[in-house]
């Protein structure tokens, strides 16, 4: 199910403001990468990019090359809603659809491939996608009341079982926790770490703790300065990047000293 | 003044802005409740005769006052819905292509012309449906007759001028249409971002996201503008009026040249000669009309508080 993730060169515009540039990477299947970096350094518009939801933006678009186990992303007659199918996704703001229960919230995916689904299968899913983000027990009762009765963190882990009932390859979230409690930080760091071991990771955080705890590698964005782009300036295993990264910038960043 | 006396007394300050605000407020609310008021006195009170008149008084040969008004108020509900009917859908369709499927510029464009319908007066409508649609419609009304004269609704004779209720209810559905499109469209362009993001992230397509998350999230809003269209409807005079010569009785039947007509149509046809007692039966088929449109709204309330917890609005 985990997926490789290589890009090569790869450039992110709005319209003709170039957001994001050169950026070159390759993600191991079944790995944490976490994405930091000062704000505005286009870190998300990366992260949109590999699943191509940067194309619900008017004007945005890319150059270069995502390889996800060898296919280009942006290769001709590839289908975006196919791409998404394949590379869920997990937002800053927590964004449960209020319009259905908990359990319609877990399937809404689901529902998309695969419309007629027998109740029982649709129970079980419910369960192990639930179950899968820590929260089965705080909901099992109350599946049919809607999605934003939950608490935010809870909220939050009920868009991370929505993402997997659709079991994607690769789950990228961007700030999953930064509207969260300490302790429902917590909780979503312990669920990432147990996620890891069927999907590939990709985390954006201004929270470095946060980072260094979750993550096996981590990619340190910067900007030389407003209305530049962005650019990928170090990436490597996490430990090297936190205790000896060998950019300047980095050990600027990282040690708390700008940004 | 001790310390205790002086927190026992601690208010909220009195800011002149706000004072005058909720004045206002209250004021504005009380006042749409008194002229509601006042009109419904004002046929209830003009109304009473009508209760009590004989056969004699009545147009045609109603018995009562009961009988007489029966075919009028199923004629306008019945016009009112295959008005909305037909309406509905199309409004939804179009404030979907503007919202999310034109270009910027053909959206804007479009949205003008639909604005500018609505400021079409209805004597023009009832102009075009007896000038031009009815004729146009005819053909298509014979052949529908005698392919499907076996379903109750399009049961013949086939009328020679296509001037049914169901071009009736195709002018009314024009006339609302504008209404339910421009608030449709309004609701739909509020659909949060962070949901439409949240079901396309999930792999749906352009027509999925709207299904899962623009229309729920419109779902209140799309009641109350059929509302506001169906209030147009019911109480729509001259088009009616112009296109349809009524032979007030409940008929179902779409095609045939005996139509039932509306209150207000009726109001307005037989207004000029009516007096004495004649007058009060017209106000008191007002009347019916009042408290039809005041229980069809009351009904939607109903229907949009009933899932109010996944309305989205919490
Ligand atoms: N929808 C958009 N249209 C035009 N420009 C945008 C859009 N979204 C982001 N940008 C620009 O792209 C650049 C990168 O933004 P991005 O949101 O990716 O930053 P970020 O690293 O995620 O920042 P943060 O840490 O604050 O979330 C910024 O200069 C931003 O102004
Ligand atoms: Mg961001």
């Amino acid at each position: 199910m985990s997926k490789r993730i290589e890009v090569n060169d790869l450039n992110v515009y709005y319209s003709k403001f170039l957001a994001v540039e050169g950026v070159s990477l390759t993600i191991e299947p079944r790995t944490v990468t976490a994405l930091i970096g000062p704000s505005g350094c286009g870190k998300s518009t990366f992260l949109r990019t590999l699943n191509r939801m940067h194309e619900v933006i008017p004007g945005a678009y890319v150059k270069g090359e995502v390889l996800i186990d060898g296919n280009n992303l942006y290769g001709p007659g590839v289908d975006p809603v196919l791409v998404r199918r394949q590379v869920g996704m997990v937002f800053q703001r927590p964004n449960p659809f209020p319009t259905m229960s908990i359990g319609d919230n877990v399937l809404a995916g689901v529902k998309l491939n695969n419309r007629r689904m027998a109740k029982s299968d649709a129970d079980d899913l419910i369960e192990k996608s639930l179950r899968g983000a820590n929260l089965w027990n705080e909901v099992k009762d109350r599946l049919d009341k809607p999605g934003s009765s939950l608490s935010g963190g809870q909220q939050q882990r009920l868009c991370i079982a929505r993402a997997i009932a659709v079991q994607p390859d690769v789950i990228l979230m961007d700030e999953p926790c930064s509207a969260l409690d300490p302790i429902s930080t917590l909780a979503i760091e312990d669920l990432i770490e147990e996620m890891k071991a069927d999907y590939t990771i990709v985390i954006v955080t201004h929270n470095m703790q946060q980072a260094s705890r979750v993550s096996d590698r981590t990619g340190f964005f910067n900007i030389a300065g407003t209305g530049k782009p962005g650019r990928l300036i170090e990436y490597s295993d996490t430990t090297t990047i936190f205790s000896n990264p060998s950019i300047q910038a980095t050990e600027d960043y990282v040690s708390g000293r700008f940004g | 003044m001790t310390t205790i006396v002086a927190r026992d007394t601690i208010r909220a300050p009195q800011r002149a802005g706000d004072r005058i605000f909720s004045t206002a407020t209250v004021v504005a609310g009380s006042l749409i409740l008194a002229v509601l008021a006042a009109v419904a006195a004002f046929l209830l009170v003009q109304s009473l005769p009508a209760f009590v008149a004989t056969p004699a008084d009545f147009k045609g040969d109603a018995a009562n006052f009961w009988a007489y008004v029966w075919p009028l108020a199923f004629g306008t509900l019945w016009s009112a819905l295959l008005a909305l009917l037909i309406a509905i859908p199309l409004a939804i369709g179009i404030a979907l292509f503007i919202s999310h499927y034109a270009p910027r510029k053909l959206a804007q464009g479009l949205g003008y012309i639909i604005d500018l319908l609505a400021a079409v007066p209805s004597v023009v409508f009832g102009l075009w449906g007896i000038g031009v649609l009815a004729p146009l419609l005819q053909p298509f009304y014979t052949s529908l007759v005698e392919w499907f004269g076996w379903i109750p609704l399009f049961a013949g004779p086939v009328s020679g001028t296509g001037r049914t209720i169901l071009t009736v209810s195709i002018v009314l559905a024009v006339m609302v249409l504008p209404i339910i499109t421009a608030i449709c469209r309004e609701i739909f362009l509020q659909t949060p971002v962070l949901y439409e993001e949240a079901s396309l992230a999930l792999g749906a397509t352009r027509w999925e996201m709207i299904a899962m998350a623009v229309l729920p999230f419109g779902r209140s809003g799309i009641i109350s503008a059929s509302m506001l269209g169906l209030g147009r409807a019911l109480g729509e005079t001259m088009a009616v009026a112009m296109v349809l010569s009524p032979s007030p009785q409940v008929i179902f039947a779409l095609l045939t040249s005996q139509n039932p007509t509306t209150i207000a149509a009726n109001i307005a046809l037989n207004f000029p000669e009516a007096h004495g007692t004649g007058v009060n039966i017209l106000l008191a088929t007002g009347l019916v009309l009042f408290v039809i449109t005041l229980a069809v709204n009351m009904v939607a309330r109903v229907i949009i508080n009933r899932r109010k917890a996944f309305s989205g609005a919490n």
